[in-house]
Order: C-alpha cells, then sequence, then structure tokens
C-alpha cells in the first residue's frame, strides 16, 4: 500500500505510428523511483536525497554538534542547563528577524532593513509607554505596525516602482537609523519598566516542571497525530503514504529532542516564555509557507516570476506582503532584544545584529537564490550563531574572533548552497 | 482522419494583424477539427508565433473572424480564449523549478479545504491525469528541477488539460528535446488526439511532422501557402512550400488533391 510507484504498468496504447515508438522503446522507466517498505526503503530515499543535492538541514545539524563538543571540551560549563537555557531566551530576537529574512530569501530578495526597524520598534514602544504614559498592550501594539507599515513601504517601492529590494532596504537602513535616534531624543536611553510586559518577554519563566513536559508531551502529540492522520487520508485517496514505522520513527526522535530540552529547562528556572513564543512562531509560519495557497505563491515567485504571473498570481501583492512580514517580525524581534537589555537606546539595531539575522536564516539552509527554504532553519541558523557567541564569550575571547568564525561558517554555508544548487540542477538532467 | 463534414472546432477566416510597419498575418485561412492534429509549420519569420497568440488571445486580430464551433466570437484577451476552451503551452514553459510536479499542476489554481492547500486531492488527481496520459516521471512529489527536459514538457502539457480544453495550441515542443524525449511528447500529442481534443502543432521538424500530424498547414510570409493531407503528402513537398521554392508542380498538384489552398 505505501509502495511509491508512479509508474502506470506498460499500457498497451495504440501506437499508431512507428517512428515515435521507435523512440520510445524503452517500455519503464529505468529511473523510476520504487520505494520499499518500510525501513530500508527510508534508506534508500534518505540516501537519493543526498546524492541528489537535497541535503536539508543536516549540514546545520552536524555543524551545531561539532561547535558544541569543542566548546564543552574547552568549558565543562558550556552545555550546563543554565548556559543553553540562556542561549536558548538570547537567541529570540534575532532569530524572530530571521524568520522574517526567511520570507524575503525565499522570493530571491534580501531586507537589509530590519536591523534599524527593530531599533525603530524597541524606541516607538519606549517613548509611547514610558514617556507618553500610554497603555503597554498599545504601545506594543503600534510598535509591531510600525515595523508592519515600514515593511509594506519598502514592498511598495520594490514591487510597484521596480527599484532593487537591496538597494531601497539600504535606503530604508539608514532612514529608520535616523528615525529611531530621532524619537529617542537627546538623552538617548529610555529604560523599561523591569516588571512591564516586554521585560517579562524575556525574564519570565514558567517554573512548574509540568509546563516544559507538558509542551514536550503537547508537540510530539500533535507531530504524531498529524501525520498519522495525514498518512491515514493519503491511504484512502489511495496516494502514496510513509510506512507507519517511519512516522514512528520521526516522532520518537522528536520525543527524544523535546523531552532532553525539557529536562534542561526545568535544571535551571523552567519553561522561558519566549522560547514559547517562538516555537508558536514558528509552527505558525511554517504552517502558512507549506500547507496555505497564500504559501505557495511565494515559493512560485522564488521559483519563476514569469510563471507565477501566467499563472494567475498577483506578484505585486506577494511582494509587498512578504516585506511587510519581514517588517513585522523584524519589530517583534526588536522588543525581544529591547526586553533582554531591559532598555531603548542609540545603539539598538546596529552592530551585527543585521548580518546575525540574515546568516541565521542562511546557516539553518534557507537558499539565496530563492524558493528554498523552512521558517524552522531561523532556529536552527540562530541556534549556531548565538551558540558561538556564547561559546566565545565562557572563553573569554572578544567579538573580532567572534566575527571571523562567524563569517567562516556563512561562508561554509553559502559554499553548500550553491552545490546544492549545482548538483540539483545535474541530478536532474543528468 | 479528416472530418470534412463536421463543424471544425476553431476556424480562422481571412485573419490579418499587422504590427506597425510589419504585415505579420494576411488573409489566413486556418481549421482545426476535434480529434485532429493539425501542424502550423513555416520559415522563421513566417508569422507562426503571431497566428497561434492571436488565437491564445495575446495579440487580438485587426481583420477576419475567428470561428469557435462555427459561430463567429471575438477573442480579445488570453482570458477569452481560456474560457471559450483553449489551452496554449509556450515554449519557455514557465514551470517553477523548486516546486514538486503537482504544485506546478495546480499552479494559480489549488484545490483547498477549508482554506488549506489540500495536498492529497491534488496528488490523487494528478496521477490519475497523468496515468490517462501514460506519463511517465519518476515521482509525482520530486521538484521540476529533477525532471528531464521531455518530462518538463510533457508536465507542462498535463497543466494545460487541466482546465479540459477543447483546442490544445503546442508551440515547438519539441526543439530542444533528445530523441527519447521527442517521442515521449509525440505520444502524448497522439493521446491528446485520441481523447478527442483538438491540437495545433507548432514545429520545425518535418519528421515529427509527418509523425503525428493529420494535416499540414504552410505559413510563407504570414500568408497560406497550402494545406495539406500528411499520409498523402511527401516531406519534399512541405518543404518547398515552406521554402516557396516553387510555384511548381509539386504544390500546384497538392492544391489540386486537397483542394485546400487559398493562395
Ligand atoms: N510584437 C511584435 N511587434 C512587431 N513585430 C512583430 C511582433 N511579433 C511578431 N512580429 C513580426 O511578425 C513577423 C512574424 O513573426 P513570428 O510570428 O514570430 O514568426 P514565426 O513564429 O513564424 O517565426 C516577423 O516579421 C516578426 O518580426
Ligand atoms: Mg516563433
Amino acid at each position: 500500500m505505501s509502495i511509491d510507484k508512479t509508474s502506470t504498468p506498460p499500457e498497451d496504447h495504440v501506437v499508431e505510428n512507428p517512428e515515435a515508438a521507435a523512440g520510445a522503446a524503452t517500455v519503464v522507466d529505468p529511473r523510476l523511483l520504487v520505494r520499499e517498505q518500510g525501513f530500508a526503503g527510508y534508506i534508500t530515499e534518505f540516501k537519493r536525497k543526498i546524492k541528489a543535492g537535497d541535503l536539508g538541514s543536516i549540514p546545520v545539524v552536524i555543524g551545531l554538534v561539532i561547535i558544541w563538543i569543542i566548546f564543552q571540551s574547552l568549558n565543562s560549563n558550556f552545555l550546563s542547563a543554565n548556559n543553553l537555557s540562556d542561549i536558548s531566551v538570547a537567541m529570540v530576537g534575532t532569530g524572530m528577524i530571521a524568520v522574517g529574512i526567511v520570507f524575503v530569501l525565499l522570493l530571491g530578495e534580501i531586507d537589509l532593513s530590519v536591523g534599524s526597524v527593530s531599533g525603530v520598534a524597541g524606541a516607538s514602544f519606549a517613548v509611547l509607554n514610558v514617556n507618553h504614559g500610554m497603555s503597554e498592550w498599545l504601545a506594543f501594539v503600534l510598535a509591531i505596525l510600525t515595523g508592519t507599515v515600514a515593511g509594506a513601504i519598502h514592498g511598495f517601492v520594490f514591487a510597484k516602482i521596480g527599484v532593487p529590494a537591496f538597494a531601497v532596504t539600504l535606503a530604508g537602513l539608514l532612514f529608520w537609523n535616523g528615525f529611531m535616534l530621532q524619537i529617542l531624543g537627546s538623552n538617548g536611553t529610555i529604560n523599561l519598566n523591569s516588571d512591564g510586559m516586554v521585560a517579562k518577554l524575556t525574564t519570565y519563566y514558567f517554573s512548574d516542571v509540568a509546563a516544559s513536559y507538558g509542551l514536550a508531551i503537547a508537540v510530539t502529540a500533535l507531530f504524531f497525530l498529524s501525520s498519522y492522520f495525514g498518512n491515514k487520508r493519503r491511504e484512502a485517496a489511495g496516494v502514496p503514504s510513509r510506512p507507519v514505522s517511519e512516522t514512528i520513527l520521526r516522532t520518537v526522535l522528536l520525543a527524544i529532542v523535546a523531552f532532553a530540552v525539557a529536562i534542561v529547562y526545568n535544571q535551571y528556572k523552567g519553561l522561558p516564555l519566549a522560547v514559547v513564543i517562538f516555537v508558536g512562531v514558528l509552527l505558525v509560519t511554517d504552517f502558512i509557507l507549506r500547507r496555505t495557497p497564500y504559501g505557495r505563491k511565494i515559493f512560485a515567485l522564488g521559483g519563476s516570476v514569469e510563471a507565477s504571473r501566467r499563472a494567475g498570481i498577483n506578484v505585486e501583492m506577494v511582494r509587498i506582503s512578504v516585506f511587510a512580514i519581514s517588517g513585522t517580525f523584524a519589530a517583534v524581534g526588536g522588543l525581544f532584544i529591547a526586553s533582554k537589555i531591559a532598555s531603548a537606546n542609540q545603539g539598538a539595531g546596529g552592530g551585527d545584529l543585521l548580518m546575525n539575522a540574515i546568516a541565521a536564516a542562511v546557516i539553518g539552509g534557507t537558499s539565496l537564490f530563492g524558493g528554498r527554504g523552512r521558517t524552522w532553519n531561523a532556529l536552527l541558523g540562530v541556534l549556531v550563531i548565538v551558540s558561538i557567541q556564547y561559546g566565545l564569550a565562557l572563553q573569554g575571547i572578544a567579538s573580532p574572533v567572534q566575527y571571523m568564525i562567524t563569517g567562516g561558517v556563512l561562508l561554509a554555508t553559502v559554499v553548500i548552497d550553491a552545490i546544492t544548487r549545482k548538483t540539483q540542477k545535474t541530478a536532474g538532467r543528468a | 482522419m479528416v472530418h470534412v463534414s463536421a463543424t471544425p472546432v476553431l476556424a480562422l477566416r481571412g485573419v490579418s494583424k499587422r504590427f506597425g510597419a510589419v504585415q505579420a498575418l494576411t488573409d489566413v485561412e486556418l481549421e482545426v477539427h476535434a480529434g485532429e492534429v493539425v501542424a502550423l509549420v513555416g520559415d522563421n519569420g513566417a508569422g507562426k508565433s503571431t497566428l497561434v497568440k492571436t488565437i491564445a488571445g495575446v495579440h487580438p486580430i485587426d481583420e477576419g473572424v475567428i470561428e469557435w464551433d462555427g459561430k463567429a466570437v471575438s477573442i480579445n484577451r488570453p482570458h477569452d480564449a481560456q474560457n471559450l476552451g483553449i489551452a496554449t503551452v509556450y515554449q519557455d514553459l514557465a514551470l517553477c523549478d523548486n516546486i514538486d510536479v503537482v504544485g506546478n499542476l495546480y499552479l494559480g489554481r489549488e484545490v483547498r479545504k477549508y482554506g488549506v492547500l489540500d495536498e492529497v486531492e491534488m496528488e490523487r488527481r494528478s496521477r490519475e491525469l497523468l496515468d490517462q496520459l501514460s506519463i511517465r516521471i519518476p515521482s509525482v512529489r520530486i521538484p521540476i528541477a529533477s525532471l528531464s527536459g521531455g518530462q518538463r514538457q510533457t508536465v507542462a502539457i498535463a497543466r494545460s488539460m487541466l482546465g479540459e480544453p477543447k483546442l490544445v495550441i503546442l508551440d515547438e515542443p519539441t526543439a530542444a528535446l533528445g530523441v527519447e524525449q521527442t517521442a515521449q511528447v509525440l505520444d502524448l500529442v497522439e493521446r491528446l488526439r485520441e481523447r478527442g481534443h483538438a491540437v495545433i502543432l507548432i514545429s520545425h521538424n518535418m519528421a515529427d511532422v509527418k509523425a503525428v500530424a493529420d494535416k499540414v498547414a504552410v505559413l510563407r510570409l504570414g500568408r497560406n501557402n497550402g494545406v495539406f493531407e500528411v499520409k498523402s503528402t511527401s516531406q519534399e513537398e512541405i518543404i518547398s512550400a515552406i521554402t516557396g521554392a516553387t510555384d511548381n508542380a509539386v504544390t500546384r498538384r497538392a492544391a489540386r488533391t486537397s483542394g485546400e489552398i487559398k493562395k
């Protein structure tokens, strides 16, 4: 039932004309991928994907493991619950921005303004809430909308006027940085209420041990049930489905990771709110990209703009909305970063933030060439970058070395991306 | 295989098209019946693509009449042609390399359930369609990037089949394909005919034309230069009509036997 076999049996359709028939001598395509049942089939399929250059997240996961082993051997505190928990909270700000970058990269475009826009969001919240006494919720929503609007403006200039996204968002980088400095005013730093809502984004932990385990169970169960019933539907419709053994294998792997994380959190302060929100965002964005018609349009544009246009896709609207999404996530990330330092200051959104956000998306496995990637890539990528930051900080190594190492990792990733692309092409045309 | 008595699905009567100083088409006549493959041949610049684009609604005609099922219609936009049941597969295929076969077949007209992509249903229908057309590809779930040129062409043609068109126009579907891949595409063209679609096939390749077409319509410098029965016409006759090497015995004879030559 679960044999992935696409061939029609060699049909005895009448070939009226001998010339064509002579050419079509091979009745059964030798390249048919007949997937054996069960575990062996899974391995065969896996090998085929590797050969075709379809590496997915494998390089980054291997890279992450190597990085962790190196830092752990240098300092046994690296893999402590305390450090891992801190890493996972610190990564959320950059990670949120990277989620927006994944959307833009899927179009094959770039957004250089996200650092500055994130700074504007933090500053807007601080000015509205602290200086003007606006309610936290309203200030929070307005701060995020600032990012949405900024992104939509970039998208409009790019899509409607045809200015390259690189140039529009470079202008945005300067403009929004100036805008932030302007609204922060002369004194430059605004401290946030340390018990306030934004501060809590990164300081709140669900200390009850049940929270971590509950989330781990929920995520695992959700995955299993959706895979299981998805497969049932496929079977019912008579299309190839995964063997149950494969679903179980995947579920077990996920459960191991989820519970390992839960155990680590419970050894320290508990489950961080920031991580819960981040995982929620990843689940929702992944669903939008891979399961909705809107997400399909984004991938289509990343594959071929001309094909998308002929298929009736409103290219301009998709472009504008994707930049608006990028701006929105930049703002959300900005609020998490402001939360971490409990203030909005003149340096916000600058430094290596932009580079780290783009690097995270790319290191995680999102293609620079458009049309390939998932928002989960942002999680993996930012985990690599923040792990390097924290690992080097534990060694007391200053940021110059950190920049060089992150640069090296980024280079390795884009090289893999370029090779993957080539391999896929040749695998297809061989 | 020519159904002289039946009303043609599509008939062009005295169609002309001008681009500024260029008279691209002059008084062109063409008839296509259901279950018939008409090859449209001619030298570069003869007006084949222009003719196809007038039918597909890309360039509205200046003069003449387009008849659909015997009734005069006006085709001013691609949408008009699609609504009539005309599907066109252009030479540049317009597929998304990064999306799988199912996704490409349904691009822009995805099957939804509660607003979410119904992948299972799209995959089921895709398999059904590909089976009906006997199209062989490694898997419907691999990206288009990993298909060969011939397989891509068959996917593009299958995509045009989703709207159940009455007329399918293929612009040079076998250009740039190898021998085996060409055969795959020609097989598919035959299957379209068996299913009762009318097919207009633009081709430069005489072997392809002889292999699948029922009739050959030759264009030369924007005018008809003969419509031939493929079975009773030699390759040389067609070629001389294309190149205009002659107003000679061959073409005159062809004119007498087919009785359809206008010019
Ligand atoms: N959009 C256009 N604008 C101006 N001239 C055109 C246009 N399209 C085609 N032509 C002219 O019409 C003539 C026929 O072209 P075309 O239909 O492309 O020929 P074919 O496809 O048979 O090679 C050529 O002289 C070409 O230059
Ligand atoms: Mg042409």
